[in-house]
């Protein structure tokens, strides 16, 4: 998308605002050790871990900041924190 | 019309001809002039605008920031002081990509307070983003203030100007000047147009944040229209000229400088003493030329390189000082001329109002002559 002159912006909503390129570390979500307790979901400050069809959680890495908040509270260590190359 | 005016009167009345919606500004000398006269203007309803006085000059250039993005025209003027106030928001004008126009009547910057003439003020913000002309006589004072706008506002540009003419020399003599006709002005300056503004039915914000995935190439972006100006203020000149007389298509001016072995760079008034002092040089067979820079942002430097290289020395004369460094001008004519054998010297003078005489442009050309340079020029040496 080509910027606009002179940074003008209308008016958006926080979707607008692509926030997962601000991430460092990228969480991986292994659902062999994931027992589907939803903790992950509850705790992200982005709102961007939707359950899939069978119950499994996954961050929106379109949004995901990375701050690792989901890998510290999961009960089951079944996320992992990669750095990521850009 | 001829008519025998002060400088600050001629700018006055080249703003009022340009029908600027909203002017706001904070006297300091010595701009004052040029507002009380606006401001006389509008009182006597000869200018339909609103003039908004305020508490200083970082409001000043605030609320023209906020009128220019709202769609009008606006105007301000300072100098020194008032122009470092509004540093600040002059980053943002021009980030913002706001076509505000602003004379500066050029002064020192204190401390040492002084509110006599040198260039520092305005070069001191040579890198906000800001077109910078620089006017050598009241003529070219008046004049450029009408092709600012025009540059300016140009939708290739957007891009806020100084029109820089130097306090005192300038703004307070008097001078005979062809002035410009309201008919005449109306036909070159078509009304302000803007891209897109602010309105409530339609909102929009202005100087948005940008991460470090954006920033830079917003950096790129005003760069790239500082160059593309160039091409734009010799269309807009060369208009100027075929409506007025007066061409201000070329953004430098060389004096005698076909021959010269001698050339002599300089902004502003003191381009008139060193005209003088080359007719009386040329008299006693000594070949030497000047080159006027009349618009310092965009720089010319490849101009500068072609009309410079038949020259065998340069003589580049600051009214400024990078303090640390050399002159603003001379590191960028060095610049220019990377890779030339010319020999290129500088020399700073004329701060805090100093005169220079013709007496002093002929020995600082037979200081260039003899080899040393990036000095400063006419120091008391009892004093130091």
């Amino acid at each position: 998308m080509a910027l606009a002159v002179g940074c003008r912006a209308r008016p958006g909503k926080a979707r607008d605002n692509k926030t997962g390129s601000w991430r460092v570390f990228k969480p991986l979500y292994d659902h062999e050790k994931c027992s589907k307790c939803g903790m992950c979901r509850t705790l992200c400050p982005e709102g961007c871990i939707n359950e899939d069809a069978e119950g499994f959680f996954d961050p929106d890495y379109t949004y995901c900041k990375g701050c690792g908040i989901c890998a510290v509270e999961c009960p089951k260590e079944a996320i992992a924190m990669k750095q990521e190359e850009k | 019309m001829m008519e025998i005016t002060e400088g600050s009167h001629a700018v006055a009345e080249a703003v009022r001809l340009c029908r600027p919606q909203v002017i706001s500004a904070y006297p300091i000398t010595p701009q004052t002039h040029i507002v009380e006269a606006l401001a006389e203007f509008v009182a006597n309803c000869q200018l339909d605008a609103e003039y908004i006085t305020v508490e200083n000059e970082l409001s000043a250039l605030s609320a023209c920031v906020g009128a220019s993005a709202a769609g009008s025209r606006t105007y301000s003027a300072t100098t020194s002081q008032g122009l470092m106030l509004m540093a600040e928001v002059c980053f943002n004008a021009a980030g913002m990509r706001l076509p505000i126009v602003m004379s500066i009547a050029n002064r020192a910057m204190g401390a040492p307070l002084s509110i006599w003439n040198d260039q520092q003020d305005s070069i001191s913000l040579r890198d906000s983003g800001w077109l910078q002309f620089y006017a050598e006589d009241n003529q070219e004072a008046t004049d450029l203030h009408v092709l600012a706008y025009k540059v300016a506002e140009d939708h290739s540009i957007q891009l806020p100007a100084f029109v820089c003419f130097d306090g005192f020399i300038l703004s307070h003599t008097y001078e005979p000047v062809d002035m410009l006709t309201q008919e005449d002005v109306d036909k070159y300056l078509p009304k302000f147009n803007p891209l897109e503004r602010l309105d409530a039915a339609d909102p929009i914000s202005f100087g948005m944040y940008a991460t470090p995935d954006y920033y830079l190439e917003f950096r790129y972006e005003m760069d790239q229209a500082q160059k593309r100006a160039k091409a734009v203020i010799a269309k807009a000149g060369k208009e100027f000229g075929a409506m007025f007389g007066r061409d201000y298509s070329a953004l430098i001016e060389g004096y005698r400088l076909e021959d010269a072995d001698t050339a002599i760079i300089a902004m502003g008034s003191i381009c008139g003493t060193i005209k003088d002092s080359i007719d009386e040089m040329r008299a006693e067979g000594k070949k030497v030329g000047l080159l006027k820079i009349r618009v310092f942002r965009p720089f010319p430097g490849e101009e500068i390189a072609k009309m410079l290289s038949h020259v065998k020395r340069v003589a580049v004369l600051d009214k400024n000082i990078s303090l640390g460094a050399k002159g603003a001008t001379v590191m960028e004519i060095r610049n220019a001329l990377y890779g030339s054998s010319i020999p290129v010297k500088g020399y700073v003078l004329g701060l805090g109002g100093r005169d220079v005489r013709k007496r002093d442009l002929k020995e600082i050309v037979a200081l260039c002559e003899k080899g040393p340079g990036d000095q400063f020029y006419g120091l008391r040496k009892e004093l130091i």
